[in-house]
């Protein structure tokens, strides 16, 4: 083979992947397709920059979120505690803002703050993930019901911390929540796309990653190989509670506030996109691609029945059913592809 | 006497493959008949057709002298043919009693449980048999033989004429077969017979008063077990005679031994067990399932906690605490059952070869270096001839011989100094079994240390030159293979 | 051997550690032990406990059902806005019929999808908890309704008895909880001696055996999924009766606690095992401890925390107690393990 059709092949690498496979080829043809009605429908609204920025700041959420799901559902597990990871550590970082930053403070020292906040979050993420990993691993127990456990009690901490109330940060602070990168990509996007490129190096190119799917597919296999599983796995809960922790910055940037009970639906919303990106809950498969064409496709559908819903009253909730029926039509389709291969 | 079961000119193809071409069979009551193929030659197949799973396409079956045109599975258990599946189909969460009744229960269609009749119809069935069980112990919780049982009381209260079992015995230890077959006798006492279908020799010859030997979906000898012997039945199994060479050590005893095992005691497994393994040896280790052997082969491997003793290896005393304690030492650990525990079965062959030195197989910027995973992929597919050889090819769609070639390719890959095999040709055919037997012997030659553990008493004869024997937990008997006869090891292996 | 394998059952366990709790609450505050309280807990714990009954039903069979609440709201809020606009005057009856029947044609979608295609169950109740909600808050309303009709403002003060107390207050027990008790038995009664229940724990046992055994496991899938939708069209209405309105934005969410009360009463996440005094028990445990922080003194802000450790510990202890066993033999024969373990 030539350097020559190498390159080529690694150009069309991610359309090879999404041919070879039928759940992503599916989920792309969905993609398009609700693009595709959304832009006839409304051409005046939904192809437009303005849209594009606001669609851009809002996926990004339930996108991270997604992939801290997809990589504890690839070793078999799933981390159910993620919002409340974020919460709890969104609240603790916007604590040492608010202590440390007085409100006529230099932009410089906002700076800092930041840091410092952003420092926090990551170090109480994974603290509260590694808390999670070694219940899995080293106590044994089943990751839904570690993580349920530590749910409700990262939860509770938050409401302890903050009696039940929100914490303001900084002002200055919500730039991330409305500066556009070009005037057009949003931070939280931009957070997306580094954090899916660096989870695709993780997953694709490190002995880590590699372990992770093979841990999912047998994991007595996996411990007679000699791979150091519950390391494997507390690593895997510490990546998804770092997660959390980038989710909680980005709620801290939109919002300039952090509460404990901020989007508990954000949990079931992760996991809804990572089935629907053909993530087996069992372990042992699933890619970021799917990741990214389930939420594309998923803000599709919210965006543009928004858009066409405007006038009706309680339209907004339209879009829950939507997410739901989408999960069940494609689910509903891939077992009729599998009977027909099957079969055939 | 009528037949209980005839089959006439039975063939089946599957998607334009040949499963079974103008099979035969007749089996009286009470008779012992043992179906005997290697893996792949169609038994299973024949097995689905009795069962009415599967129909043939052309073909006739006759069941107590009714021609049977269309037949389902409902019709075959109604006829009194019931199947005992390799995984015996239990439920691991009920009581024995209940999975006894549990089928009995439901085709008299009951809706209402009533506890007393459920244990008294479990009693009456076990008492059939003569076998004792606890009917309140949950069937996950006891043991493979015993689960048998249960099996098969619930397949006698189906008002079974023909039990069909399905490599009954595969999981089963020396002792327990011996059990087993006690109480097929008992069975065939009530006037049942038996399929048996197997593929381990020595069981045919002993249990069966038929046997039909298929190969390639075609029927090649249906006689009297009397008539046969085993190498005659592997001649008919393979279409060719294999001439096993023994193993030969060739090295030095009085060099320094590889590993020297010390005073080792594992509380409630094995105790005070000692041996030393130079390197090129093939060291069997053999007694009944329960002896230790298993327990001993997880502590050399640093799977279960060593209580006191010692374990050194080239010289160098060394600590066991985990499975990566015994990886880096240079200890690989081939499984007894690699479908569970060897294989990753829905990832690629590639993936399967790496999993042991993914860590080893770091390049630039600690990321996986792809040039250097495919050239090891690429070497010992080649060298321990996978096939088919594409890397790529999910290990779920290799047989079972090559899938056995890929769990050791995983422990070659990362240069072992000692290998431990356990069971190293369980459930694979007889053909594979000899190629199998040929890369460990070459490997021993190229100076790895071996240790099988196995109560495959042939399997330990033709590949080891010494074999330890273990009994409740301790080492009684050490010998050089050239100094006993494989009766001789036989019988002192399921002497108490 | 009786006591021992008694000791070992988590039922036993959580029936220990509820008692001791009580006693200990008790201990700390006499007020405790008063009818009121008692009656306080019953109320409490009747919504909770028949949501229970139908979780432990579904995780025997090996299944997770996370729309239970959203068929809860959307039978209770649909019901009350049916009766309202008919300007019903009756009593609480109807409400409870027409709830039943509600949930019971919203279970049956859950068991279309999960027989007929052979869906995870997971998979289909996220997306089905998405568009029955979905669908309740566009289509039906998404308004809190506290002009209820008059036979469900009366249910919230349908006592059993009333008793007064030392100071001349005068508490009742809430007739709700005859709902829970015979829900408690018929499911009792169903589980244990109809093969009907047995079906359920053979399906989560092993579905393939059962299959081979000849059981009808649509017709037993069926059976659960409209049984858990009758369970929760129910309880989703004594929870809009006590509470004196509807509100449809209310239950969802409540769903994972309710499957951590079920497994701390020794229900297992996999399938197979499970009973419903267990489950009773295990409700009674975080109602109590939920319910009692303010007696001992604790700050109710606490209150996640104490459950969530509940959770963690109650679910750590058997998986500690299976490690520590599993960690030992592999396959070894009875005799040689130590008296007290062997089967002799």
């Amino acid at each position: 083979m030539t350097s020559q059709e190498t390159a080529r092949r690694s150009d069309t690498l991610w359309m090879r992947l999404i041919i070879r496979d039928g759940n992503l080829l599916r989920l792309f043809i969905a993609c398009v397709l609700i693009f595709v009605i959304m832009t006839l429908l409304r051409p005046e609204v939904f192809p437009t920059v303005e849209n594009f920025r606001s669609m851009g700041s809002q996926f990004p959420e339930v996108g991270i979120l997604a992939i801290a799901i997809m990589i504890a559902m690839l070793t078999g597990g799933i981390d159910l505690s993620i919002v409340s990871i974020a919460n709890l550590s969104g609240v603790l970082a916007a604590l040492l803002i608010r202590t440390v930053i007085p409100a006529d403070a230099p932009d410089a020292l906002v700076v800092v703050g930041l840091i410092g906040a952003v420092a926090v979050a990551f170090a109480v993420g994974a603290l509260c993930g590694l808390f999670n990993g070694l219940l899995i691993a080293r106590v044994n127990l089943t990751p839904i019901l570690a993580t349920l456990g530590t749910m409700t009690l990262y939860t509770g901490i938050t409401v302890v911390i903050t009696r039940g109330n929100a914490v303001f940060a900084e002002n200055r602070l919500t730039f991330i929540g409305n500066t556009y990168l070009f005037d057009l990509i949003p931070i939280p996007m931009l957070i997306f796309a580094v954090v899916v490129a660096v989870f695709s190096v993780i997953l694709n190119r490190t002995a880590f990653g590699l372990k992770l799917y093979l841990i999912g597919t047998n994991e007595k296999a996996a411990r007679f190989s000699g791979i150091d599983v519950p390391r494997a796995l507390i690593g895997t809960y510490v990546l998804s509670g770092l997660l959390s922790a980038v989710v909680a910055i980005i709620f801290l940037g939109r919002n300039n506030s952090a509460k404990w009970d901020f989007a508990p639906s954000y949990v079931l919303q992760a996991i809804l996109v990572a089935v629907l990106a053909g993530v087996n809950p069992s372990g042992g498969s699933g890619r970021l691609l799917g990741i990214v064409l389930a939420i594309l496709a998923l803000q599709f559908v919210s965006t543009g029945l928004n858009m066409l819903l405007l006038a009706v009253s309680g339209g907004q909730f339209f879009k829950e059913f939507a997410w739901g029926a989408l999960l069940l039509i494609i689910m509903v389709i891939n077992y009729f592809s599998e009977r027909r291969r099957a079969k055939g | 006497m009528q037949p209980f079961l005839s089959l006439a000119h039975i063939s089946k193809t599957y998607a334009g493959v040949r499963a079974l071409e103008d099979v035969s069979l007749t089996v009286y009551p009470g008779e012992i008949h043992c179906l005997v193929g290697e893996n792949g030659s169609g038994k299973s197949t024949l097995i689905k057709i009795i069962a009415g799973v599967v129909q043939p396409d052309a073909g006739q079956i006759v069941i107590n002298g009714k021609a049977m045109h269309h037949l389902h599975p409902i019709d075959a258990i109604r006829e009194g043919i019931q199947v005992i599946y390799q995984d015996f189909s239990l439920f691991p969460n009920l009581t024995v009693a209940e999975n006894i009744a549990i089928n009995h229960e439901l085709s008299r269609q009951k809706r209402w449980v009533n506890w007393q009749e459920v244990r008294e119809i479990a009693r009456q069935a076990m008492r059939k048999i003569n076998v004792q069980l606890d009917l309140d112990a949950t069937v996950g919780e006891i043991p493979v033989a015993d689960k048998q049982l249960v099996a098969i009381c619930r397949a006698l209260l189906q008002n079974a004429k023909l039990i069909i079992m399905d490599e009954a015995t595969t999981a089963l230890t020396e002792r327990e077969i011996r059990a087993l077959f006690e109480v097929i006798h008992n069975v065939q006492r009530e006037g049942v017979a038996v399929l048996f279908v197997s593929h381990k020799l020595d069981e045919v010859l002993e249990i069966a008063d038929k046997a039909l030997i298929i190969r390639n979906g075609r029927v090649v000898l249906d006689a009297d077990a009397r008539e046969l012997d085993r190498s005659k039945l592997t001649y008919y199994m393979t279409g060719r005679n294999i001439e096993e060479a023994i193993f030969e050590w060739q090295g030095d005893p009085n060099s320094p031994p590889l590993l020297q095992v010390r005073h080792l005691t594992s509380l409630g497994s094995f105790e005070d067990v000692s041996f030393d393994l130079h390197p090129g040896e093939i060291l069997g280790v053999t007694g009944l399932l329960g002896s230790g052997r298993t327990e001993l082969a997880l502590a050399l491997f640093g799977a279960i906690p060593i209580d006191s003793g010692e374990i050194v290896l080239e010289g160098q005393p060394v600590v066991l605490r985990s499975i990566q304690d015994a990886v880096a030492h240079g200890i690989g650990y081939v499984p007894e059952d690699r479908l569970t525990e060897g294989l990753f079965l829905e990832r690629s062959i590639s993936d399967n070869i790496l999993a042991r030195i993914l860590d080893a197989l770091k390049g630039a910027g600690r990321l996986l270096d792809r040039a250097s995973m495919k050239a090891t992929t690429q070497e010992w597919i080649a060298r321990l001839s996978i096939k088919p050889p594409h890397a790529e090819l999910p290990a779920k769609s290799l047989s079972g011989g090559n899938q056995q070639r890929v769990v050791l390719a995983k422990w070659l890959a990362s240069k072992p100094r000692l290998l431990i095999l356990n069971g190293p040709t369980m459930g694979v055919d007889v053909g594979s079994k000899m190629e199998l037997h040929e890369i460990i012997k070459q490997l021993a030659r190229e100076g790895l240390g071996v240790i099988i553990i196995s109560d495959d008493i042939p399997e330990l004869m033709q590949t080891c030159n010494r074999i330890l024997l273990m009994r409740r937990g301790r080492i009684v008997e050490r010998f050089e293979r050239r100094q006993i006869t494989e009766m001789d090891l036989t019988q002192r292996l399921v002497a108490v | 051997m009786l006591v021992k394998k008694l000791f070992s059952k988590q039922e036993t366990l959580v029936a220990i550690t509820l008692f001791g709790l009580c006693l200990v609450i008790g201990w700390i505050n006499p007020v405790f032990w008063t009818a009121g309280n008692w009656f306080d807990l019953a109320r409490s714990a009747t919504v909770t406990g028949i949501f229970a009954i139908g979780v432990l039903i579904v995780l025997i069979s090996g299944g997770i059902d996370v729309s239970f609440t959203a068929i809860a709201v959307f039978a209770m809020y649909t019901t009350t806005v049916l009766l309202k606009d008919a300007q019903y005057t009756g009593g609480m009856w109807l409400f409870f019929v027409i709830a039943a029947l509600i949930g019971l044609g919203l279970g049956l979608i859950n068991a279309f999808f999960i027989a007929q295609f052979r869906l995870p169950t997971l998979i289909v109740t996220l997306g089905t908890q998405s568009m029955f909600r979905g669908f309740l808050l566009f289509v039906i309303g998404s308004k809190i309704i506290r002009d209820i009709p008059p036979g469900m403002a009366d249910y919230s003060k349908a006592f059993l008895f009333t008793v007064t107390d030392d100071r001349g207050v005068t508490v009742g027990l809430h007739s709700a909880v005859l709902w829970l008790v015979a829900v408690a038995i018929l499911a009792f009664v169903i589980l244990r001696y109809t093969m009907l229940g047995r079906s359920i724990y053979a399906l989560g046992g092993s579905r393939e055996a059962a299959e081979r055994a000849g059981f009808n496991i649509t017709r037993t899938q069926v059976f659960i999924y409209a049984f858990v939708g009758v369970l929760a069209g129910i309880a989703g209405m004594i929870y809009g009766g006590l509470n004196r309105q509807a509100n449809a934005q209310d239950i969802v969410g409540q769903e994972l606690d309710v499957i951590a009360a079920t497994v701390l009463g020794g229900a297992s996440i996999m399938g197979g095992r499970g009973s419903v005094i267990g489950t009773l028990l295990g409700v009674m445990l975080v109602v109590v401890m939920s319910n009692s922080l303010v007696l001992m003194g604790i700050p109710a802000t606490w209150q996640r925390v104490v459950v969530g450790v509940i959770i963690i510990i109650g679910t750590a202890v058997p998986a500690l107690r299976t490690l520590r066993r599993q960690r030992r033999s592999v396959n070894v024969e009875p005799e040689m393990l130590s008296p007290v373990e062997g089967r002799t």
